[in-house]
C-alpha cells in the first residue's frame, strides 16, 4: 500500500481514530495559545504578549470565543469520542473494523474541513468570530454589530459542518457496538469505554437536531437578512437560546461519558477489582442521558425567560446531580477491598474524581436560580465549567493515552516523566481555577478584556488573584513539554510493550502491539465480563480475560469452586 | 461570605448570600467526605505484597446500601436547596412589589441611558432627568428599572445589590430593588454585546433622600421640588 | 489495493442487518432536525397571529399535489424493494426510477411555486412566517434531491444485481422523507 492509502485515505479505523487524535492535539494547542494570549492581557492589561502582540477588544473577544469553541468542539469531542472510540471500540468488542470504515474516513475529511474553516476565520479581515461560544443573536446574527462579516458565518459553517462530521461518526460507533460484538458479548459484558462512547453518541444524536436547525437559521440571518433571531424583523432573539442549550446541555454529558468510561476501566484494572456495580452505572447513566433534555434553562435563568420557568428549571438540575453523585460513590466505592498500584494512569484517574467532585458540587450553586440571579455570567462559572471540562478532556485525554498508549504505538512510556508531567499539571490547574472562583464571588463577570475599566475590580488584591491563575497557567503549559518529550522519545527508542502490560481483561489486549490491519487473525469469543479481577476460584491469577475459554461468574448457575 | 468580597446594598442582597452560604455548607459537608474517604481507600487498599483483593460485584444488598442510603440523604438535602432557591427566585423574580419610583434602563453598545423621573416623580415626563453612565437612586425606595435595549442583548447587573437581569432588544423588562445602604457602586453589563463590552461600566450613586432631592432639583431640566419631597419618607 | 468489507458489518448481534440499524439511527438524528425546526414554527405560529394570514398565500393545492406524488412514489420504493427481494433486479430498478421520477415531479411543482410566490413578493425576507417557509420546504426539497441522487446510484447497483439489501434502506430514508412532508403539508398550507 501507499503512504496515502495507508495514512492519508485509511479505512482502518485505527488510523482514522490517529488522524482525529492529532487533529484534535493539534487544535488544542491553538486553544491553549489563545488562553495564554488573553489570560496574559488580564493578569497584566495592556501588556505586549510574547509571541503575539498587544490584545486589541475585537482580538479579545475572539481569542475568548475561539478557545472556549475549540476545546469542546475539536479537542474534548474529537479525542475522547472519535479518536478513542474510532481506536477503541473494535477492538474492544472484539471485531475487525467499524462496521462503515468509508463513512468512518468520510466522516474524518468533513471533521478536517471545518478544522481548516476555522482557522482560516482567523485570517479574514477582522479576524475570527467574537460572539462567545454561545454566539448568541442579535451580536451574532449582523455584522454591524459583532464587527466580524466573514468570520462569524465561517466560525458558524465550522461548527455545523463539525456536527455534521460527529453525526456520521456516530452512526458507526451506535451501528458497530450494537451489531458487530464478538460471539458471545452480551450487553453487560460490554466494557463501560465502550458503553459510554456509545450512549454519548446517542445523546449527541438527539440533542443536536434542533441546534443544526438554528444554526441554518441563524446562517440565513448572518447572510440573507432573514430575521429569525431579530426582533424588529418580528423574530425572537431567545428562541436561539433554547435551540443551542436544549443541545448544549447533554452536550456536557456527551463529553463526559467517554471520560468516566476511561477513569472506570483504569479503575477496575489498576487496583486489581471488579468494577462495583455495572447496572448502577448503566442505570445512572441513562437516567442522566434523560434527565439532561430537561435541564437546559438553567443557562437561561435570567435571560428574560418566563420566571415561573425557572423553579421547574432548578428542580430538575438539582434532580440530576443525584445519578452523577451516585456514579462518583459507585467508582470510590470500586477502590474499596482493592490493591492499587500509582502508576501514571491510575494517578489521572483518580485525579479525575478528585477534580471532578469539586465541578461537580459548584454546579449546584448555579443550579440554585436564587443564587444564579449574582453567578450568572461571573467567573464562578467560568471557573465551575473548568472544573468539570478539564478533568473531562485533559484528565480524560491523559487517562486513555497514557493506559493505552502501549496498545496503539508498541512502546512503554516512560512512568516517571509520566508523573512528572501529571504533578505538573494537576498542582497548577487548581491554582488556575481556585483564584477564579474567589474572583467570581468577588462579582467579576465575564468575557470582559480589561478588569482596569471597573473600580471595583480594579483593586490590587484581585489583580494578584490574576496575576497567580496567569502564572499557574503558564506553569502548566510549561510541563505539558514534559509528556512531549516522554511521547516523542517512546515513539522512538521505548521499550517495546508486550500484549497486556496492564494484565487486563478485556480483548484489546489481546491483539498484537499495535494491532494489525484486521486487529486479529482470528476474531476472538466472549465468555465473560470485562470486570472479574481477583476472583477467589483463580488463586493463581488476579484476573481472568474475558476471551479466555471458561464458565462466567455471573451465570446464575455458576458454580463456585469455594465451599 | 461573599459579602467579605462585596458589601450588600440591597434587601435581597443578604438572602442570596445566606442561600450561598447555606448551599455551601451542604455540600462541603458531602464534599469532604466524598474526597476523605478516596484518599482514604487510595491509602487503606494501596498494593501490598500477598495481600488479595476482594471480589465485590456492587449487586449484593448489602454493598448497595452503601450507595443507595447517601443517593436519598443527596436527595433529602435537595430539598432543602430547592426550597431556598425558589423562595429567593419568588422574592427577587416573581414578584414586583408596588413602587415608590420608576426608572428607565436604555443599554446600547456601549453606553446606559438612565431616565430618572424628575421632581414630578413621574417617568416618561419633561422634568425627567437622562444621565449617561450613571445611575442615581435613593436608598431604602422601592424602585422599579424598565430595561430596553436597542441593539443586541445586554445585560443589567449591579453586584452590590445581587440584582442581574439580561435585556433583551423589543422588550421593555421590568426588575425592582430597594437599596439598604448610601455609597458608589460598580454597575456592570453581563451579556457580551460586542467589542465595546468592557467599556460600558456604569456606576449606581445611592444617597439619602435629602442628598438625591438635591441632584433631582439642580439637574431637573424643569425644576420644582415639591412632588419629590413626599415619596421621599422612609 | 481495493476496498475490502469487513467481517465486522456482516455480523449481527442484534440480530437486525447493519445498514438497516444505520438507517434508523440516521433517521432519528434527522427527526430531531426537523423536529426542532418545526416546533420553533409552532412556537412562533401560536404567538402571531399574523402568521395565519401570511399563510393564507401558500398554494394549497401545488402542496395538495406534491403530498400525493410523494405518498404514490412512496408506494413504487416499497414495490421496488419486493422486487428486489424477489431478485428481480431489472423491475426493481424501474420501480427505483418511478419513484426518483416522483421525486422530480415534486420538485418542479415545488419550483413552481417558489416561482410564482417570489414573483408575487412573497420572498424568504418578507417575514419571519415566509424565512421558515423557505427554510422548511428547502431543507426537505435538499433531502428529497438527496434521496433522488442515492436512488440512483443504488440503480445502478442493483442493475448489476449487487447490493439488492440497499433498496431496503434508501425506501426507509424515503418513507421519512414523505413523513416529514405529511407534517409540513398541513402546518404550511392547511392551517390558515
Amino acid at each position: 500500500m501507499s503512504f496515502s492509502e495507508k495514512y492519508i485515505f485509511s479505512t482502518d479505523h485505527k488510523v482514522i481514530g490517529l488522524q482525529y487524535m492529532f487533529t484534535g492535539i493539534f487544535m488544542a494547542l491553538i486553544g491553549g495559545f489563545f488562553v495564554y494570549v488573553f489570560r496574559m492581557q488580564l493578569a497584566f492589561p495592556g501588556i505586549e504578549v510574547p509571541f503575539y502582540g498587544t490584545v486589541t477588544p475585537l482580538a479579545y473577544n475572539s481569542l475568548v470565543t475561539n478557545h472556549g469553541t475549540i476545546m469542546i468542539f475539536w479537542f474534548a469531542m474529537p479525542v475522547l469520542i472519535a479518536a478513542f472510540g474510532n481506536i477503541l471500540i473494535p477492538l474492544m468488542i472484539g471485531c475487525d473494523d467499524m462496521v462503515f470504515p468509508r463513512i468512518n474516513r468520510l466522516s474524518f475529511q468533513i471533521f478536517l474541513l471545518s478544522a481548516i474553516i476555522l482557522i482560516a476565520s482567523f485570517f479574514v479581515p477582522n479576524g475570527g468570530f467574537g460572539g462567545a461560544w454561545t454566539a448568541y443573536p442579535p451580536l451574532s446574527a449582523e455584522a454591524a454589530y459583532n464587527s466580524t462579516p466573514l468570520g462569524a458565518p465561517m466560525w458558524l459553517i465550522a461548527v455545523a459542518l463539525e456536527f455534521v462530521a460527529f453525526l456520521l461518526g456516530g452512526i458507526n460507533f451506535i451501528t458497530t457496538l450494537m451489531n458487530a460484538r464478538a460471539p458471545g458479548m452480551t450487553m453487560y459484558r460490554i466494557p463501560m469505554a465502550c458503553w459510554m462512547i456509545v450512549i454519548a453518541s446517542i445523546l449527541f444524536m438527539c440533542s443536536v437536531g434542533p441546534l443544526i436547525a438554528g444554526a441554518v437559521m441563524l446562517l440565513f440571518d448572518q447572510t440573507l437578512n432573514t430575521h429569525f433571531f431579530d426582533a424588529a424583523g418580528g423574530g425572537d432573539p431567545l428562541l436561539w437560546q433554547h435551540l443551542f442549550w436544549f443541545f448544549g446541555h447533554p452536550e456536557v454529558y456527551v463529553v463526559l461519558l467517554p471520560a468516566m468510561g476511561f477513569v472506570a476501566d483504569i479503575m477496575a484494572v489498576m487496583a486489581r477489582k471488579k468494577l462495583f456495580g455495572y447496572k448502577t452505572i448503566l442505570y445512572s447513566v441513562f437516567a442522566t442521558g434523560i434527565l439532561s433534555f430537561v435541564v437546559w434553562a438553567h443557562h437561561q435563568f435570567i435571560a428574560g425567560i418566563d420566571p415561573r420557568m425557572a423553579n421547574l428549571f432548578t428542580v430538575t438540575t438539582l434532580l440530576i446531580s443525584v445519578p452523577i453523585a451516585e456514579l462518583c460513590f459507585v467508582y470510590i466505592a470500586t477502590l474499596y477491598g482493592g490493591s492499587i498500584t500509582f502508576n501514571t494512569p491510575m494517578l489521572w484517574a483518580l485525579s479525575f474524581l478528585v477534580e471532578f467532585l469539586i465541578g461537580g458540587v459548584t454546579g449546584i450553586f448555579l443550579g440554585a436560580s436564587g443564587a444564579d440571579i449574582y453567578f450568572h455570567d461571573t467567573y464562578f462559572v467560568v471557573a465551575h465549567f473548568h472544573y468539570t471540562f478539564v478533568p473531562i478532556a485533559i484528565i480524560g485525554f491523559y487517562c486513555g493515552i497514557t493506559f493505552w498508549f502501549p496498545k496503539i504505538f508498541g512502546k512503554m512510556m516512560n512512568d516517571t516523566l509520566g508523573k512528572i508531567h501529571f504533578w505538573g499539571t494537576i498542582i497548577p490547574f487548581n491554582f488556575i481555577f481556585i483564584p477564579l472562583f474567589l474572583l467570581g464571588a468577588a462579582g467579576q463577570h465575564r468575557r470582559i478584556y480589561n478588569f482596569e475599566n471597573f473600580q471595583d475590580l480594579a483593586l490590587p488584591e484581585f489583580f494578584n488573584l490574576r496575576v497567580i491563575a496567569t502564572v499557574s497557567l503558564i506553569v502548566m503549559i510549561c510541563f505539558q513539554l514534559v509528556f512531549l518529550v516522554n511521547f516523542i522519545l517512546t515513539l522512538r527508542k521505548g521499550k517495546k510493550a508486550p500484549k497486556n502490560p496492564w494484565n487486563s481483561n478485556t480483548l484489546e489486549w489481546t491483539a498484537e502491539s499495535p494491532p494489525p490491519h484486521g486487529n486479529w487473525p482470528v476474531l476472538p469469543t466472549v465468555y465473560r465480563g470485562p470486570y472479574e479481577y481477583g476472583h477467589p476460584d483463580r488463586p493463581d491469577s488476579d484476573y481472568w480475560p474475558q476471551d479466555e475459554p471458561g464458565p462466567d461468574p455471573a451465570d446464575p448457575d455458576y458454580k463456585s469452586t469455594q465451599a | 461570605m461573599i459579602e467579605a468580597y462585596v458589601e450588600r446594598a440591597s434587601t435581597y442582597a443578604g438572602d442570596i448570600d445566606n442561600l450561598f452560604s447555606m448551599v455551601f455548607w451542604i455540600v462541603a459537608v458531602w464534599f469532604i467526605a466524598a474526597e476523605a474517604i478516596l484518599f482514604y481507600f487510595c491509602f487503606r487498599f494501596r498494593k501490598v505484597d500477598g495481600v488479595a483483593t476482594e471480589y465485590i460485584t456492587g449487586e449484593e444488598k448489602h454493598h448497595k446500601k452503601w450507595i443507595s442510603i447517601p443517593h436519598y440523604l443527596v436527595l433529602f438535602f435537595d430539598v432543602f436547596i430547592v426550597i431556598g432557591a425558589v423562595a429567593v427566585w419568588y422574592d427577587v423574580k416573581q414578584r414586583l412589589p408596588e413602587p415608590d419610583l420608576v426608572i428607565g434602563v436604555v443599554a446600547q453598545q456601549w453606553a446606559w441611558t438612565f431616565i430618572h423621573p424628575g421632581p414630578d416623580g413621574v417617568l416618561r415626563t419633561d422634568d425627567d432627568i437622562t444621565t449617561i453612565d450613571e445611575l442615581h437612586v435613593m436608598e431604602n425606595v422601592t424602585y422599579h428599572i424598565e430595561m430596553e435595549s436597542k441593539d443586541v442583548l445586554h445585560s443589567f447587573s449591579v453586584p452590590v445589590f445581587r440584582l442581574k437581569q439580561d435585556i433583551i432588544p423589543g422588550r421593555r423588562i421590568t426588575g425592582w430593588f430597594k437599596a439598604t445602604r448610601t455609597g458608589e457602586w460598580d454597575i456592570q453589563c453581563t451579556e457580551i454585546c460586542g467589542i465595546g463590552h468592557a467599556l460600558m461600566p456604569a456606576r449606581i450613586h445611592i444617597k439619602s433622600a435629602y442628598d438625591h432631592n438635591q441632584w433631582v432639583v439642580q439637574n431637573s431640566p424643569n425644576s420644582s421640588g415639591q412632588a419629590l419631597a413626599s415619596i421621599s419618607q422612609p | 489495493m481495493s476496498f475490502q468489507v469487513p467481517i465486522a458489518t456482516n455480523r449481527s448481534a442484534t440480530g437486525i442487518p447493519t445498514s438497516r440499524l444505520a438507517v434508523w439511527w440516521i433517521l432519528a438524528s434527522e427527526v430531531v432536525i426537523f423536529g426542532g425546526l418545526i416546533m420553533c414554527y409552532l412556537m412562533f405560529r401560536l404567538h402571531h397571529e399574523s402568521w395565519g394570514f401570511e399563510a393564507a398565500h401558500t398554494n394549497p393545492i401545488a402542496g395538495g399535489v406534491n403530498t400525493f406524488v410523494l405518498l404514490t412514489s412512496s408506494l413504487f420504493v416499497v414495490l421496488a424493494h419486493q422486487a428486489a427481494e424477489a431478485k428481480e433486479t431489472d423491475k426493481s430498478v424501474r420501480y427505483i426510477w418511478f419513484t426518483i421520477f416522483g421525486g422530480f415531479i415534486f420538485m418542479m411543482v415545488k419550483a413552481y411555486e417558489y416561482t410564482t410566490e417570489i414573483t408575487h413578493g412573497y420572498t424568504m425576507f418578507k417575514s419571519v412566517f415566509w424565512s421558515f417557509y423557505y427554510t422548511a420546504t428547502g431543507l426537505h426539497g435538499f433531502h428529497v434531491m438527496a434521496g433522488m441522487f442515492i436512488m440512483w446510484m443504488i440503480s445502478r447497483d442493483v442493475k448489476k444485481g449487487k447490493n439488492l439489501h440497499r433498496v431496503e434502506i434508501i425506501g426507509i430514508y424515503w418513507h421519512f422523507v414523505d413523513v416529514v412532508w405529511i407534517f409540513l403539508f398541513p402546518l404550511l398550507y392547511i392551517a390558515k
